[in-house]
């Protein structure tokens, strides 16, 4: 009896300890872990963060803007002629390729630039791509706020004749509807890996999943 | 007796050179395009494959056109913290019976100094030089801004 009931206990202990081991492993390396590559540089839930910009229409936009909605928030400079433009236009590849589907999806370019990004300017720039981009910009230290939520660096590098362009941290961040970050897609990772995380970020959304 | 001494020097300077490298009519260019532009203020950019068909490398120095009074290759490179940066490359060497690509999210010729805008349907003379003074001159297709690519 003392013998059965030790059995007993062990093997509930043994299996509690296999649950925490496993739960821990979901969270750290196994499908739950968010695939982050940027070292200890990952953005903040949108719920933690704080900042307010203006969009391209110049209305006053911020983090609770995309609450409820699964986003795509990148950060770039209209005055870029490789990065950004490859950026929103593989976005804008992937929302067509995800049909009637991306219409709920936020899909958001912050500048690094607002000295030369205005509203304006961000407008005629978004213009060329998908419909559903949006721009976002703000005085420069609503901009240092916003990329320090999203842990985002960037810098300005002076080229010859007075000219001047950014340095940037370029990947596509993913949000989903409850403001968690659910993976970044990275500038130079195939394209193909994209349209996966994208609608992991948008089941991650549906009611009763999140 | 003059002339003779200038010609003596420049052969004896030619004889000093390094190696020669293959010229540039050993190279094939291909899929060269750009992506239209927003007026004449934001640099503009153009990709293409330069294929080395001779046997010895081949080095590129630069490039020219009228479209843009500073072309320059840039290399874009990311960091550990995932930062992006543009690089300018003062050459580019292309190794025998290779090929190096500019293409989105790697090297490409960056076009400073836009004198006028790039319009989508339209085309420029882009002009590759090479270390031993060849060039070739390519017609470069604009694309729209939003492409990917003349397979797009």
């Amino acid at each position: 009896m003392r013998r059965r009931a030790l059995l007993r206990y062990g093997t509930l202990g043994l299996a509690a300890v296999a649950v925490t081991l496993f739960a821990g492993w979901w969270q750290v390396e196994g499908p739950g872990a968010p695939d982050i590559a940027m070292g200890d540089r990952r953005p903040l839930p949108l719920t933690n963060m704080d900042f307010t910009l203006t969009d391209h229409e110049g209305r006053p936009v911020g983090p609770e803007t995309l609450i409820g909605r699964p986003s795509l928030v990148f950060f770039g400079f209209t005055w870029c002629p490789q990065v950004c433009p490859t950026t929103l236009a593989d976005i804008s590849h992937w929302l067509d390729g995800l049909g009637a589907e991306a219409g709920i999806l936020n899909t958001v370019l912050i500048t690094v630039d607002p000295e030369r990004d205005t509203a304006q300017a961000m407008a005629e720039y978004v213009g060329y791509f998908h419909p559903q981009i949006r721009g976002w910009t703000g005085t420069p230290a609503q901009i240092a706020r916003a990329a320090e939520g999203f842990r985002v660096r960037y810098e300005k590098v002076a080229l010859d004749g007075g000219n001047y362009t950014m340095n940037h941290t370029a990947g596509v961040f993913l949000f989903d509807a409850t403001g968690a970050l659910v993976s970044i897609i990275d500038f130079h990772e195939p394209r193909e890996f994209a349209l996966p995380k994208i609608r992991r970020a948008m089941e991650r959304s549906e009611p009763g999943t999140g | 007796m003059r002339p003779f001494g200038i010609a003596t020097l420049v052969l004896s300077l030619l004889a000093a050179a390094p190696p020669v490298l293959a010229d540039g009519d050993d190279v094939v260019i291909e899929d060269a395009w750009s992506r239209a532009s927003i007026g004449t203020s934001r640099p503009g950019v153009a990709y293409m494959t330069l294929r080395n068909t001779g046997a010895e490398p081949v080095m590129v120095t630069g490039m020219r056109t009228d479209l843009a009074m500073m072309p320059m290759i840039h290399a874009t490179t990311t960091d550990a913290q995932g930062v992006t940066r543009m690089s300018h490359m003062e050459e580019v060497e292309i190794a025998a019976g290779e090929a190096v690509a500019l293409a989105p999210g790697g090297l490409h010729v960056m076009l400073m100094d836009l004198q006028r805008p790039m319009v989508e349907g339209e085309s420029y003379t882009l002009s590759v030089i090479f270390a031993d003074g060849t060039e070739a001159s390519i017609q470069v297709p604009i694309l729209g801004m939003a492409s990917r690519g003349p397979a797009d």
